[in-house]
This record gives C-alpha cells, sequence and structure tokens, in this order.
C-alpha cells in the first residue's frame, strides 16, 4: 500500500485493512511516526503539534480491536514515564508514575501511544497560543489558529499527522478546535469518561472525548474509552454500548435551532453553511423548528466564573514540593510557593487563578460562585425542557471561523466569546459532537448537535446521516 | 472595578508573586470580565437550587480496605528536593 493511500485511510479502515492482512501495524505505525517526528523537530516552521512524539511501537500495542492504531493523546493525560506537562512550564521534566484510565483502556484495545499533543496551559484557552510549547499553527492557513484547548490533537488530525487524537473538552476544547480544523470532535456525558490522570483543571466540566475525520472513528474511540473506573468516583457506567453509526436517513428525527446560539454573534458566512446544513438534514427527513434556550447568553458568564473557580483550587497542588518546578533559591517557604507559581504559570493561568480565587473568596461567594451555581441549574432546566419537545439541538459549534494568530490574545473576553455555542452543553453536563459542515472564507465551519444524557447513540447516528449527505472532504488539510 | 490593592489581596490568597508591571493590566482584565459576568446578578435565582452534579448520581462507596499504592521511592522520584524518605522544603521562617 503506498502512503498516501495508507494515510487515506480512517481508523476503522485502516483496522479492517490490519486485519484483513492489506497493511501491516508497522507499516501504519512508522508512516504516521516519521510525519509526527518531522513535525517535532521543525518545531515553530511546522504545525508544532506535538510535545513528545515515540521512537517506535511498545510490546503489546500489537493484540485487540485496535491492534497497532497509532494514538495521539493532549499533553494533560498522565502517561507513565512519558513527559506530561498539559502545555505548563509548572510541570517541566515531570513523567507521571501512572498513566491515565481514557489512555490505558485505549492502550488495552491495541492502540499504540504516537505522541502527546500540544495544548493551551492546562486547557486554559480557545486558540492553542496560551502553551509553554508554543502556538499551534491551523493546517487550513498557517497564518490562523487551530481553535483550544485540544489544538494540537486537532491540527494533528486535520493534517494527517495522527489517525485520530484523545483531547478534552471543559466548555468547549474538543469541539471548538475540530470544527476550527475541519474534523469531528465529541464531547461525551459528563461521567462517561474516567478522569483518573487527566490533570485537572475544572473538574465538574472536564471530560476526556475523540478528535477523529469522521464521526465512525469518534464512536469507535468511545467505544473503547467507556468506563466506570474504580478511581474516578464521578465516572458512570454508560447504560448500553457504543454502536458503529450506519443509517443514511434522519426520518423521524426533530432538530431544534435555539436562537440564543445561532444568530447574535455568529459570523454570516458560518450562519449560511449552518442553515445549508439544516436543509440537509430536512432533505433527510428530520424536521427543524426554532426553540428557545433562554438562560443560554448567560452561560458564559457562569462558566467564566465556575471554571475559574474550580481551577484556582486544582491548581493549588503546583507548589514545587512534590514534582515540576522549583523556584531557586528560595527565602522561605512563602517565597517558595509564590515564586514558583510566579515562573511556572503563563498569563493566562494566572488570570484565571486570580478569577477563581476572588470569585470564592468572602464576600463575593454568593455573589459570583453561588449565583453561577443557580445559573448553572436553570441553564440545565432549559435544556431538559428542550429535549421534551425536540430530540437533538443543533447550532453552530464556533461563532466564526479559525482568527488570525495573536488577532484576541491582547483581549481575554474576545477569546473568551470563541465558547459561546458550546459552554451550555458543558455546563449541563450533556453529549455534544462537532463535525465539519463546509467551508466560509476558504476555512471549515462547524456544525454542532447536541442531546439528553447518555445519547451517544443516536447523536452519532444522526451525525454520520449528515456527514455523508455533507460530504466534507476532510483531507483538504492534510500536509 | 478591582484595583491594585485587591489584586495584592486575592494574588496573596492564592499564593501568587507578581510583578509590578504585571499588577495594572490583571486589574484591568479582571475588572473586564468581572464586569461581563455580572450580568448573571440581574437574574431572579429565588428559589433556584444550586447545581450539585450534572447527572444523577449517587453516592459510591468503596470498602474501606487497605489497598496498594506508589511504593515511597516512586512517589519522591519527581521531588526537587528529598530528605530522610520525606520532601524536603525551606523553612516557614528564614
Amino acid at each position: 500500500m503506498s502512503t498516501a493511500q495508507l494515510l487515506s485511510l480512517s481508523v476503522r479502515q485502516a483496522a479492517e485493512a490490519i486485519s484483513s492482512g492489506s497493511l501491516t501495524a508497522d507499516e501504519l505505525f512508522e508512516a504516521y511516526r516519521s510525519r509526527a517526528a518531522a513535525d517535532r523537530a521543525a518545531q515553530a516552521d511546522g504545525l508544532n503539534c506535538f510535545t513528545w512524539v515515540a521512537d517506535a511501537m511498545q510490546d503489546g500495542e500489537r493484540a485487540g480491536p485496535l491492534a497497532g492504531i497509532p494514538l495521539a493523546v493532549k499533553d494533560l493525560f498522565c502517561t507513565e514515564g512519558i513527559p506530561s506537562q498539559a502545555g505548563s512550564r509548572i510541570l517541566e521534566g515531570y513523567e507521571p508514575p501512572y498513566t491515565a484510565t481514557a489512555v490505558s483502556r485505549l492502550a488495552s484495545s491495541g492502540a499504540a501511544l504516537l505522541a502527546k499533543t500540544n495544548q493551551d496551559e492546562f486547557a486554559m484557552g480557545s486558540s492553542n497560543e496560551n502553551s509553554a510549547f508554543g502556538a499551534v499553527r491551523n493546517p487550513w492557513d498557517r497564518s490562523r489558529v487551530p481553535g483550544g484547548s485540544s489544538g494540537g490533537s486537532a491540527a494533528a488530525v486535520a493534517a494527517g499527522l495522527a489517525p485520530w487524537a484523545l483531547g478534552t473538552d471543559t466548555g468547549g476544547s474538543i469541539r471548538q478546535p475540530a470544527s476550527l480544523c475541519g474534523i469531528v470532535g465529541l464531547k461525551p456525558t459528563y461521567g462517561s469518561v474516567s478522569r483518573y490522570g487527566m490533570i485537572a483543571f475544572a473538574s465538574s466540566l472536564d471530560q476526556a472525548g475523540p478528535l477523529t475525520r469522521d464521526v465512525s472513528d469518534a464512536a469507535l474511540m468511545l467505544r473503547h474509552m467507556v468506563w466506570q473506573d474504580p478511581c474516578d468516583a464521578t465516572s458512570l457506567a454508560f447504560p448500553e454500548t457504543i454502536e458503529l453509526p450506519a443509517g443514511e436517513r434522519l426520518d423521524g428525527v426533530r432538530l431544534g435551532v435555539p436562537a440564543e446560539l445561532s444568530e447574535e454573534g455568529v459570523q454570516a458566512g458560518v450562519r449560511e453553511s449552518f442553515q445549508a446544513a439544516l436543509g440537509r438534514a430536512e432533505e433527510l427527513g428530520a424536521t427543524v423548528r426554532a426553540i428557545h434556550l433562554a438562560h443560554a447568553p448567560h452561560a458564559l458568564s457562569a462558566y467564566y466564573l465556575l471554571a475559574p473557580a474550580e481551577c484556582s483550587s486544582n491548581l493549588a497542588r503546583y507548589d514545587g514540593v512534590r514534582f515540576g518546578l522549583r523556584a531557586p533559591d528560595p527565602e522561605d517557604l512563602l517565597d517558595m510557593y509564590t515564586r514558583t507559581r510566579h515562573d511556572g504559570f503563563g498569563a493566562e493561568v494566572k488570570r484565571r487563578i486570580m478569577l477563581g480565587t476572588y470569585a470564592l473568596s468572602a464576600g463575593y461567594y454568593d455573589a459570583y460562585y453561588g449565583r453561577a451555581q443557580r445559573v448553572r441549574t436553570k441553564i440545565a432546566e432549559d435544556f431538559s425542557s428542550a429535549f421534551a419537545e425536540v430530540d437533538l439541538i443543533a447550532t453552530p459549534t464556533s461563532p466564526t471561523v479559525a482568527f488570525k494568530l495573536g488577532e484576541r490574545t491582547a483581549d481575554p473576553l474576545s477569546m473568551y466569546l470563541s465558547d459561546y455555542c458550546t459552554v451550555p452543553m458543558s455546563l449541563a453536563g450533556i453529549p455534544a459532537i462537532s463535525i465539519p459542515c463546509g467551508l466560509s472564507e476558504g476555512l471549515p465551519v462547524g456544525l454542532q448537535l447536541a442531546g439528553p444524557a447518555f445519547s451517544e447513540n443516536r447523536l452519532l447516528d444522526a451525525a454520520y446521516a449528515l456527514e455523508q449527505a455533507i460530504g466534507f472532504d476532510t483531507g483538504a488539510a492534510r500536509v | 472595578m478591582i484595583d491594585r490593592d485587591e489584586v495584592l489581596h486575592v494574588a496573596s490568597l492564592a499564593r501568587l508573586a507578581l510583578r509590578e508591571e504585571e499588577i495594572e493590566p490583571l486589574a484591568r482584565e479582571l475588572s473586564a470580565v468581572l464586569d461581563h459576568v455580572a450580568k448573571i446578578g440581574e437574574l431572579d435565582l429565588r428559589d433556584v437550587q444550586p447545581t450539585s452534579h450534572v447527572v444523577e448520581v449517587t453516592g459510591r462507596l468503596r470498602p474501606d480496605e487497605p489497598r496498594r499504592c506508589l511504593p515511597r521511592e516512586v512517589a519522591l522520584d519527581q521531588a526537587p528536593a528529598i530528605s530522610g524518605g520525606g520532601f524536603l522544603v525551606p523553612s516557614p521562617q528564614a
């Protein structure tokens, strides 16, 4: 099989080719490994997708349904003996003594660790410009961002430097970069994938999920990840097997379109592409109707109180005592803490720690954190009411296509608005998938579909039917 | 509006040293974000329960039995400084 042929295979196809003998796991792994290594070596002259690339396939990675399939993993997953820094300087040189459950589940199904991917520091960002390893570039246009925080994972899959990648989503960190890079990204129901070994940002929101070339691969990865893990008390037993999607029609599917997340603030070209996708859905038999999520416009505000509050608590562990960076020549204990944290954290992480500490501090707790948790309840109730009327909800994934590097770094609030359409689902803990639905200004536009908790099979089926009808070429940005 | 003193107070709570030139931009940026999020103050949230967990779960308890944990030398292996089988830190008072 030629390299071009091999690179054109989805994971599902590659796994079939390996089991039928027309491709070996070693050929597949080496093809991707050499491409990933070249990007790592090129650093800022490449896409800068990776923070670490494997030298070879490890023993024991050749058995199981995913035997020998190369897997790129976001840097914030702990991988035993392999650098895991969550894109932060404060974890410089850290090699964890254990592996995250999401990664070990995929490895026990045969997936072979190919590389660790670049990301916004501690998953805080929407452009992958907040990384100790430098910004990632979008393979569709290298002067633009890939989105974030799983920007390295998204760019690597879009550029064909990895067949698929593992990411995490707290407020949109899988879906938004998938949208900006023209690939598929799925945030599962909160709790369906273990968070054990995921370096924590906001524990009530963090969720691992797949970034893939197509919907079938997203289903395939999710199938091998869901698990109720004794090491994560918030993980849940997924009530059914994740099936590979097959349907090509949407007959009887009721799609709801919330005005609050699809009109104001959405670029004209994105809206056009989104409307065209809704037209496709109707042609496939779906009914499309306007709905309201009255509190959705407040989701971003609630999120930017709750996530920083949780982050300020989770990141208290970085103190220079047990692992990672320690500031040199401390005068005393307090000086070591404060200077280690000053030197180790980047600007955005500091902003969020400050914001969260403020929101939780005496005198402000009720006005900020307490209110935000109540808004969160209203947002979840809005979704519950909507799902009594419709089966799935459709919105654009990102209000804009990929923006220019540097365009939003000076104004944190404008960066936060990148998550406008993805944050409500995160707060409600429900699953949502982004699939590419067209181009605007030559750049990919993402369609987001969301469903009730544990509706992943229905969500994947609908996304698959739309994907077939839209026929987006996810190989267009392959380098 | 967050002022300079408030920035310094919050930074001390967060155990975060700040350089002089970092203080004013943080005051400005935090104020801008807080102005934006303050809109949730306009909502009527009386009788609304705060979210404690997004998916209905009941507490899962395991039997309280000793289990294997990380060997001491592995736990200490990543530390910047160790002494006598523990983590070594500077004195709280210089």
